[in-house]
């Protein structure tokens, strides 16, 4: 996304009716770009690119840098994890599996109740500040924090809720209530996030195509799909993104509520790797694991990606042929 | 204007680059001396002034008597300062390793006995008995199975500063209502405690955990029974023998006769313990300070763990005081850092008010320590169990050994099934770690 936006603001085709002085003049001004990005771009490469790569490269060998011997081993590293020979390979793929579990349940979660918070406090009533910060409040908080909270309100056995409830619910210590529990915790978390940014963009829908839908006789529900949801769309698209990355990411939670458990029921696949990289010190195959991880992750965001943008092409494609039409 | 700006861009990238040179540089192999070095003189260190680094991991309720330990030797040392670090255990091996490693790690460190096997393989600490010696202390200072658990390879890792273990906490008003006088020492007398405990009003008066320190008392009570959790050459994970079994089953069997709740939650054990919801638990010794400022009007009496199967036997742990692998090594410092070693071993009973069993057999005899409740355990040392040395065997255990447990605990598997999945499991960890360590020696 990023990509587009600069290509967008630095035109780099020299302009229709140009002169050559112009276009080399154009070309130059390209070369400053290049300038302004460098300080960005050098770190961007030091920290991100090049460590990616080494990352590559280290996964082709039995890396341990405490050790003198680093082997190079090809692919084996992979190869162990597809076919099952390395004691890692089904806890990985279990912790994977977990991962996109968590995503499925959350992701939607996190998606359609920021919304439609949000909308509630875009309209004006008492007490609207309060609430906005009430809601984005719990998102200041560290995952420590709210894990440790949370395990103590969800214990089974001396936890409030259960007190509250009168049951001894396993919210911990069995599945599918670790589950409940992880996603709940988790959009309880970070659903003030997702709202502040929708809150942002429903601002930004103007007042007068609320008046002329109105003026159309259209219903509530009409003006949400035809105003609110083209209004805000560009920040929905970065908002699914973020939010499916994010939930790919999920390691604090679960690191210290369930600690993984029942069995490696919760266990996700960042706190596989950091396991394997760096409890001990396996980095070799926690390498390959990233790797995997990494494709597994760019399919999904790419998938949704390139679905939100047909969308989008078609619509404007379906909007343009209506203009001609009229 | 602009080329001048390039300019600047331009001597920016020559840093970056250098920079990264030199970090890469930093990272190339160069050789660590692994060796205590220095021989440390009869009369101790006598150099000029120097100053030493100590790693520790006392975040808890031991931090400030390690603390206090540390400010009496700077005082009364004059040409020593000792400049300690602490960084809590979670991630303390972790940092250790990459900073020794890098060059930059510390003189002296406090390890886990069991991690000595581990971080010997990865070249982090060196071999000290020849330092043993200098400091003037012989095998015959302290208990002997500690002494032999801390040999791995030929060589002593660290000097033994304490042991830990787990004990039975039990809440005492509630044991006397019961007509209960002293913790049961067999394990007939404890379920027998427990029924007349449920009948006086404590339903369930035992809770068993699934996780920490559910483990440790697996192993404890596979000790009892006679069982070993791993073979003697560190290749095969045996503690899915039938003792293991029996030892898991009574664990799961305190669950399904009502004694534990089911589905007992990290540390909930304790917290009930704490507001004297159950009577008896098993937790370390550590416990002992954070239960006498956090329920300070708890009344409770601690107890070696009552012997359930054939023999008395407990899981135990012990602080090592380790020095580092170093890149240059400064005789100065290594000198320095034997005589802080030798301090702190020999006033070591002013460490076990932080709810530790002295090591050194003149600190746990002497009239400090007879006056804690953990000097309760002091009887026991010998039939304390350690770890077997294996390097790695931190990970092999929380990989696969405390997940059967969970697993039968929380009445997932049955105990045979989760020992047997996860022996198998263990089995092939094991094997790739010995692969992995072996190519080291090499």
């Amino acid at each position: 996304m990023a990509t587009t936006d600069i290509s967008a603001a630095a035109p780099t085709a020299p302009a229709d009716e140009g002169t050559w002085d112009q276009a080399r003049a154009e070309r130059k001004d390209t070369r400053e770009g290049w300038l302004f990005c460098a300080p960005y771009l050098i770190l961007f490469v030091l920290f991100v690119i090049f460590p990616a790569v080494w990352g590559l490269w280290i996964s082709l060998h039995r890396y341990d840098f405490t050790l003198p011997n680093k082997p190079f081993i090809g692919l084996d590293n992979y190869t162990s994890l597809f076919d099952g020979s390395s004691p890692w390979s089904a806890v990985f793929w279990e912790s994977l599996r977990n991962t996109i579990l968590f995503g499925v349940l959350s992701v939607p979660l996190l998606l359609v109740l920021p919304l439609a918070i949000a909308m509630v406090l875009n309209r004006k009533f008492a007490g609207r500040n309060l609430f906005r910060a009430v809601y984005f409040a719990p998102y200041v908080l560290g995952v420590a924090v709210i894990a440790v909270l949370w395990r103590y309100l969800l214990d089974t056995n001396v936890g409030l809720l259960n007190y509250y409830l009168g049951r001894a619910v396993p919210w911990l210590t069995d599945v599918p209530e670790a589950w409940v529990s992880l996603v709940g915790v988790t959009v309880w978390w970070t659903l003030g996030f997702n709202c502040a940014i929708y809150l942002a963009a429903l601002q930004g829908v103007p007042r007068s195509l609320y008046e002329a839908a109105a003026m159309d006789g259209a219903s509530p529900s009409q003006k949400f799909r035809n105003v609110t949801l083209p209004g805000i769309r560009p920040v929905l698209v970065f908002v699914v993104s973020t939010t499916i990355i994010s939930s790919m990411n999920m390691f604090g939670q679960s690191y210290l509520m369930t600690a993984g458990g029942p069995g490696n029921e919760t266990r996700t696949a960042i706190m596989q790797i950091s396991d394997t990289g760096l409890r001990q010190f396996d980095s070799g195959m926690a390498s390959a694991m990233s790797v995997i991880f990494m494709f597994f992750i760019i399919i999904i965001s790419g998938s949704v990606f390139l679905l939100t943008n047909r969308d989008s092409d078609a619509r404007t494609q379906k909007k343009s042929k209506a203009r001609a039409t009229a | 204007m602009a080329t001048r700006i390039r300019r600047r861009a331009h001597s920016f990238g020559v840093a970056v680059a250098g920079a990264l040179l030199l970090g890469l540089a930093g990272c190339s192999p160069t050789t660590l001396s692994i060796d205590a070095g220095a021989p440390l003189e009869e009369g101790g260190y006598t150099g000029p002034p120097v100053t030493i680094e100590y790693w520790n991991g006392f975040t808890g309720g031991d931090g400030p008597y390690m603390r206090a330990m540390v400010d009496e030797f700077n005082a009364t040392h004059e040409n020593i300062t000792v400049k300690s670090n602490t960084l809590g255990w979670t991630d303390f091996y972790q940092r250790i390793v990459a900073a020794v490693h890098a060059g930059q790690g510390p003189d002296v460190a406090a390890m886990q006995l069991d991690n000595l096997p581990t971080q010997a393989a990865r070249s982090v600490i060196v071999p000290m008995e020849d330092a043993i010696e200098q400091m003037g202390f012989t095998a015959q200072d302290f208990p002997q199975t500690l002494v032999e658990a801390t040999e791995f390879d030929g060589h002593v890792w660290g000097v033994p500063l304490d042991s830990h273990t787990i004990a039975s906490y039990a809440n005492t008003d509630q044991l006397t209502a019961a007509g209960v006088t002293a913790q049961a020492t067999t394990g007939q007398d404890f379920g027998s405690q427990l029924t007349a405990l449920q009948t006086v009003g404590v339903p369930e008066p035992f809770w068993m955990p699934n996780q920490w320190p559910a483990h440790l008392m697996f192993l404890s009570l596979l000790w009892q029974n006679g069982g070993e959790p791993y073979s003697a050459d560190g290749l095969t994970a045996t503690y899915n023998s039938p003792e293991g079994v029996a030892a898991l089953t009574w664990m799961v069997d305190q669950v399904t006769q009502g004694v534990s709740p089911t589905n007992v939650a990290k540390d909930s054990q304790y917290l009930a313990f704490k507001n004297s919801q159950n009577s008896v638990t098993w937790d370390g010794i550590w416990q002992i300070n954070d239960l006498k400022t956090t329920a300070p009007t708890l009344n409770w009496s601690l107890a070696p763990l009552p012997t359930v199967f054939g023999r008395p036997a407990a899981w135990a742990n012990s602080h090592q005081l380790v020095m580092l692998s170093q890149r240059s090594p400064d005789p100065d410092s290594q000198q320095a850092s034997k005589e802080f070693i030798k301090w702190m071993v020999e006033h070591s009973s002013e460490w076990a008010a932080a709810g530790m069993i002295p090591a050194y057999n003149e600190a746990r005899n002497g009239p400090e320590f007879t006056s804690m409740p953990q000097s309760a355990l002091a009887a026991e040392v010998e039939n304390f169990h350690y770890m077997p040395s294996i390097p790695g065997i931190g990970d092999v255990n929380q990989q696969t050994l405390e997940l059967a447990v969970s697993e039968a605990v929380l009445g997932r598997k049955t105990p045979q099934a989760a020992l047997d999945e996860q022996a198998a499991r263990a089995d092939s960890i094991l094997a790739s770690n010995a692969e992995k360590f072996a190519t080291d020696q090499g």
